[in-house]
């Protein structure tokens, strides 16, 4: 028997505000509310929408050089990533697959870690065991919200002057209505955004303070789903695994210059090879030109019939207006451009691959 | 003209042996918005339980399976250029096919609207 789902601080709220809640990695999520998936999809890219995401794992890491230490597990630089940045990441393993992606802030005093909810189990002991001297610690008293979209600087800002004045991966401690948050400038929706960390009794509170906000709305799961696949993010266990490398993933701009040089993390030597020899797949944007959506598992074939990849993220995409996919393809056959069928339920469906993401994305530099 | 209603969400008008089927206002609530119908062509014959088409949300692809045996003799086109047509009006416009019926019988197995209402309650 499975555990039953687990509650964030903000379940009730969610119940509250008529939430369609459903089970995710092991939590009662809403993945709708009465406003739907398309509306809350697109107050998200014109005004502003609030997600919960506390079934993240937050995690604390506290010693000496922590940074450099990660820089075994992570192709990243952490070493140099200066207090008050925040830097996109991911563990690797030995054979150069992705483990986990995560985002990684120097707050300072220790390093903020923030992982996705399904590898949560895995990342923290991953981390425990290789962070020599380092004390690794997951928080359960947190809430994690984002708010995301053009307006998010007016409802955070308008409550937390401080943030406005934020970067896009810039994080800092600030008061919300007199709660000492940590608030980063970031997200993944491909839209200008923050997400904050708040202690679990005060998230209700700080939550229901940016919903009185007109311009911010609560969006569930289904939304941020769209939004990330619209903006070309990938989201671990579909288009990025323990198989994939981050090269095939179309990652390299993730991989800092001198780790892609020097190596000296798990799985480099298959991703220095990739570097410069290349991969025999890779990472693309996939357009369907009807209006069919093609789903994680859909078969991609050349014009001629030939298999040449298979759709890992796909749906319709409320902003592009049509539906829209991420997945693999044999290299030589993946330049945008090329025109492919997709196998949908044994009909070929013509597409085109495209180049990512299907919209632009709006961080604030 | 009945209407009669399947525990797959079905309803089916009947009048004579043609008939219009359609899926019922609760299962176009639970879809979602929907972004796509793929519909089966005029002249296609089917069994009773054969998937006969394919409703699409921005979220999951769900099948339809035909509540009784017969024969396509028009699919509702509106749907290919406005799918959101079946979440406007379920039981009305956004009606899937006109079929004719096969075995008349069978619609003895589905249920009126009391007992349907009672099923999804």
């Amino acid at each position: 028997m499975a555990d039953a789902p687990k509650r964030t601080p903000l379940y009730d709220l969610h119940v509250e505000l008529g939430g369609k809640m459903v089970d995710f990695a092991g939590w009662e999520m809403p993945v709708q509310y009465p406003m739907g998936i398309m509306g809350e999809h697109k107050q998200c890219r014109e005004k502003a929408a609030l997600f919960d995401v506390s079934h993240m794992g937050q995690v604390i890491l506290m010693g000496e050089n922590v940074g450099e230490k990660l820089e075994a597990l992570c192709p990243q630089a952490f070493s140099t990533l200066k207090e008050g940045k925040a830097r996109y990441g991911f563990f690797t393993n030995e054979t150069g697959g992705i483990m986990d992606d995560l985002i990684v802030s120097n707050a300072g005093d220790h390093f903020f870690v923030v992982v996705n909810a399904s590898m949560r189990h895995q990342d923290i002991p991953h981390m425990a065991k290789h962070l020599d001297g380092v004390d690794v610690t997951e928080i359960f008293d947190r809430a994690l919200v984002a708010v995301q979209g053009p307006k998010a600087e007016d409802v955070v800002g308008a409550l937390c002057p401080a943030a406005r004045d934020l970067k896009f991966m810039e994080t800092m401690v600030g008061e919300i209505n007199g709660v000492e948050c940590r608030i980063s400038r970031l997200g993944y929706t491909g839209e200008d955004g923050y997400e904050i960390s708040i202690a679990e009794d005060k998230a209700v509170e700080v939550a229901r303070a940016f919903l009185a906000d007109e311009n911010c709305e609560p969006a569930g799961l289904g939304a941020r789903d769209s939004l990330r696949l619209e903006a070309g993010l990938c989201l671990y266990g579909n288009d990025i695994d323990n198989d994939t490398s981050p090269i095939e993933a179309s990652l390299i701009w993730a991989i800092q210059k001198r780790r892609r040089e020097e190596g000296g993390f798990l799985g480099a030597e298959r991703i220095q090879r990739e570097i410069s020899g290349g991969t025999a797949r890779k990472l693309v944007g996939i357009r369907p030109e009807g209006r069919a959506p093609a789903r994680q598992g859909v078969e991609v074939q050349s014009e001629d019939g030939n298999a040449i990849g298979v759709v890992t993220s796909g749906g319709f995409g409320p902003t592009a207006g049509g539906p829209v996919a991420m997945g693999y393809i044999s290299t030589d056959q993946a330049e945008p451009g090329t025109k492919v069928n997709l196998m949908i339920r044994g009909k070929a469906q013509p597409a085109e691959i495209v180049s990512l993401p299907f919209v632009q994305q709006n961080y604030k530099r | 003209m009945t209407t009669y209603y399947s525990e797959e969400h079905e309803w089916i008008t009947v009048d004579g042996d043609t008939a219009t089927v359609g899926i019922t206002t609760h299962a176009a609530e639970q879809l979602g918005e929907i972004v796509y119908v793929e519909q089966k062509d005029s002249g296609d014959t089917f069994e009773k339980g054969d998937e006969i088409g394919v409703v699409e949300s921005v979220k999951a692809a769900s099948e339809i399976y035909a509540p009784v045996d017969g024969e396509i003799a028009e699919s509702n086109e509106v749907l290919a250029d406005n799918p959101a047509k079946l979440n406007e009006s379920p039981e009305g416009d956004g009606w899937l096919y006109k079929i004719k019926l096969s075995n008349t019988d069978q619609l003895n197995d589905l249920m009126d609207l009391d007992a349907y209402k009672a099923f999804i309650a």
